[in-house]
């Protein structure tokens, strides 16, 4: 019987991922982790999976299950690790990747260590819709079964070293097939909705994340239109994302979308459709799952490696060749353009269900805008 | 079975006091208010219960004031005595140490224009009585100081205080004996109090049971308002077969108590001594003036909540100090007054022994502890190599706040 720390957030994936790691037959302990201080606020922030109602709803299904529950306090880790990281991206202009970022430093950094060295875990489970594979050439991750669901997108971090200590008990299943799980076992999670939102912003609305905890103060600033001319006033460049469907579009006749933003000079630029179309960007703090980059085909140039390329969860894929760029950075060259690479994004490289590796998107090139 | 050694915290309730309980609960299941068979047989038990716990500490019946545990008890002696005596002055003096049924209740009288004073206590705990008495103005109306401290079983010289307190006429001395039931000897002339505080199920008595004594004469403000029950001091219909368990189970621990505390005292040595001769392990509370069963200790460079996490699931129950479920990274704030760095706080651990507590469970506990203790500092070392990595890797600085606060630790 293996011993296996499960990440419980109260909600019905990961409640179900205890059950089936239970059913397996190893020893599950399940972990809720207190990331920030949205948990001490009961019922005000009911959607988020972050408050002490989330704990409560774990700790109550990890009764039902009959295994050990405790919480863990995370805070100064999920500080450092993503919500800082967070506040730097929107403040500097760039999209963030917490999810990203959590899963990396907190779920298969912080807690998968605590768990081996501290509490003699062989592993971490978590009810991420995903799948781990081990083969001869070591540790694969692949999407989950159910496309709709499937979060490898969000793991692109995770190397061999966290793979051979992760399990994803969900990634055969599907949602459906889940609550139906939830519900054969009795958890009191069963029907509890989806939750979408990031957990620390808790009424879905990052700008007041940004004004609590980084003091951010919004000043209007100059809404420049993709030829130069200045067609406005925004209220202030970090409540803005690329891509962000803009309202001054509306007068100008034409749908227009927040193609740049520049935090330093407090000025947002927008863009047609086609402006933010891109076939080429870089990528930065790259990862690879296998630990390095897949080898160079013959026919290619040295170093490169061709793969299918996903700049948003969820989003389609994209055929590429990524060559190295130097300095740690990688270009990525897609064969169709893809529409709003933004700057700080998670671009993940795969090859059919597999995940190749992953980076941040740091300067797409935009042939259309000039 | 795991070992359970966090009596503190709560015990199990002892089957003298379930036999005397299970009829209240059953057949004479009165309202002890009706004026009928049944009623008047809940009411024979109810006052037969006040007897028998006045008499374990030296009251008269009608000075006790049954309650829902030590929290209520602690709550309406202190809002009770505040309210009651608001027209004469508003300084409540108090100590840094209380239970949080105490502190947080203070605090929130402070809200209504009380004034309170934490007086300090020493590296161990102790409270100094001069102390006390130097804070005592003429708008003092409350002292509160506990008996026994529950984190780190700290005795506090309560006679002592009560004496300084009062050779000032109109202050009400209060002291909070839900730790120390179990193992001193109280009674309330000797310790010359006005109000004491008891829980039911810190000495094998139900939870959700407690009592107030209340010196004969003392106005204090009833906090629930309804019936005549309890001479007006505590509205609602009385928990009879609660008030019946409590009572059994305090003639018991008083009559066991000097035996118990002899035993307790030599286990609680025998473990304290093992785990001081640990490295990096040390002794909290006073050395000699503690609880006979509570061994209280700092894990230096540990999380005490990950300690008592592995110590859980290898099959010991005991706890860091508080029973604290939300994971706040908030330390101990009795080790912060006795003078703890919140680093060294951090590493708290709290053994509490009780009367079923064996030679064998303790030798088994020393190996467990030892072992989890040897095993976390591994841990630690490993992650703390693991970080610097990962901090390697790292790009941003945290993001300065524009106010003047601090953002996080």
């Amino acid at each position: 019987m293996r011993r296996v720390l499960v990440a419980m957030s109260g909600g019905v994936d990961s409640s179900v991922a205890a059950g089936l790691v239970k059913a397996a037959g190893d020893e599950a302990i399940g972990v809720w982790m207190r990331l920030h201080d949205v948990a001490d606020s009961y019922s005000e922030f009911k959607r988020s999976c972050c408050s002490l109602d989330a704990a409560e709803d774990a700790r109550r299904v990890a009764a039902q299950l009959d295994i050990p529950f405790y919480i863990f306090n995370l805070e100064r880790e999920f500080d450092e690790g993503v919500l800082q990281p967070f506040l730097h991206a929107y403040l500097e202009g760039r999209t963030p990747s917490p999810c990203v970022d959590c899963n990396s430093v907190v779920k298969f950094g912080t807690l998968l260590g605590r768990a081996r060295f501290m509490y003699e875990c062989e592993a971490v489970a978590t009810g991420h819709y995903a799948r781990v594979e081990s083969g001869p050439d070591g540790y694969r991750l692949l999407r989950g079964r159910d496309p709709k669901k499937d979060q490898s997108y969000f793991l692109y971090g995770l190397g061999q070293e966290e793979l051979a200590h992760t399990q994803f008990p969900l990634g055969e299943f599907t949602k459906p097939q889940v609550r139906d799980v939830a519900r054969s076992l009795g958890l009191a999670t069963a029907d509890k909705p989806d939750s979408q939102e990031i957990c620390f912003v808790p009424r879905g609305d990052y700008r007041e994340v940004l004004r609590d905890r980084a003091g951010w103060q919004a000043e209007p600033g100059p809404v420049v239109d993709f030829d130069g001319t200045n067609v406005g006033e925004h209220f202030g460049a970090a409540g803005y994302t690329v891509g962000q469907r803009h309202g001054v579009g509306v007068a100008l006749g034409e749908v227009r979308y927040v193609f740049e933003i520049d935090a330093p000079a407090n000025r947002i630029r927008l863009g047609r459709r086609e402006d933010l179309m891109t076939r080429t960007f870089e990528v930065e703090q790259v990862s690879f799952v296998a630990g390095g980059p897949p080898a160079t085909a013959p026919d290619e140039p040295e170093g490169s490696f061709r793969a299918e390329v996903q700049i948003r969860h969820g989003g389609r894929t994209c055929a590429a060749v990524v060559r190295p760029a130097g300095a740690g950075r990688w270009t990525v060259t897609t064969e169709e353009p893809v529409w709003a690479a933004a700057p700080g994004q998670a671009a993940v490289f795969y090859r059919g269900d597999a995940v190749v590796g992953g980076g941040r998107i740091v300067r797409p090139d935009h042939p259309a805008a000039g | 079975m795991p070992i359970y050694l966090d009596h503190a915290a709560t015990t199990p309730l002892r089957r003298e006091a379930l036999d005397a309980m299970l009829p209240f609960l059953t057949v004479d299941f009165g309202n002890p208010s009706s004026l009928h068979g049944p009623g008047r047989r809940a009411r024979a038990g109810l006052d037969d219960a006040h007897e028998r716990l006045a008499r374990a500490i030296g009251a008269e019946p009608r000075e006790i004031v049954l309650t829902s545990g030590g929290t209520e008890s602690n709550n309406l002696a202190v809002k009770g005595a505040a309210w009651a005596g608001k027209a004469r002055g508003h300084r409540i003096i108090t100590t840094a140490v209380e239970h949080h049924s105490i502190g947080h209740t203070v605090r929130y009288l402070e809200k209504f224009g009380f004034e309170i004073v934490e007086v300090p206590v020493d590296r161990y705990g102790r409270v100094d009585p001069d102390d006390i008495e130097a804070a005592i103005t003429s708008k003092t109306i409350l002292v509160s100081v506990m008996l026994a401290n529950n984190e780190v079983g700290t005795i506090e010289p309560i006679a002592e205080i009560a004496a300084r307190v009062h050779r000032h006429k109109g202050i009400l001395m209060h002291t909070d004996a839900v730790q120390a039931a179990p193992y001193l000897p109280i009674d309330v002339t000797a310790l010359d109090v006005d109000l004491l505080s008891l829980a039911a199920h810190k000495f094998e008595g139900p939870k959700g049971m407690g009592a107030l004594y209340v010196r004969h004469g003392t106005n204090i403000l009833a906090q629930e308002q309804g019936g005549a029950q309890e001479r007006y001091r505590r509205a609602g219909t009385e928990n009879v077969a609660g008030a019946v368990g409590m009572a059994a189970a305090l003639e018991m621990t008083v009559r066991e108590q000097p035996e118990t505390v002899a035993r307790l005292v030599n286990l609680r040595e025998r473990l304290a001594g093992a785990l001081r001769s640990l490295p990096d392990v040390e002794q909290t509370g006073h050395p000699s003036e503690r609880l006979p069963g509570l061994a209280s200790f700092l894990a230096r460079g540990l999380d005490g909540a990950a300690v008592t996490t592995a110590l859980d699931l290898a099959g010991l129950a005991c706890s860091t100090g508080s029973a604290c479920v939300t994971a706040s990274t908030e330390v101990s704030h009795v080790l912060t007054a006795m003078g703890y760095p919140d680093d060294e706080a951090r590493g708290s651990l709290r053994l509490s022994l009780g009367r079923s507590t064996t030679t064998d469970e303790i030798d088994e506990a020393v190996r467990m502890v030892a072992q989890t203790i040897g095993l976390q500092r591994q841990a630690v070392a490993k992650l703390q190599a693991q970080e610097l990595v990962m901090a390697a890797t790292r790009l941003p600085q945290p993001v300065q706040r524009v106010e003047s606060e601090a953002a996080g630790e």
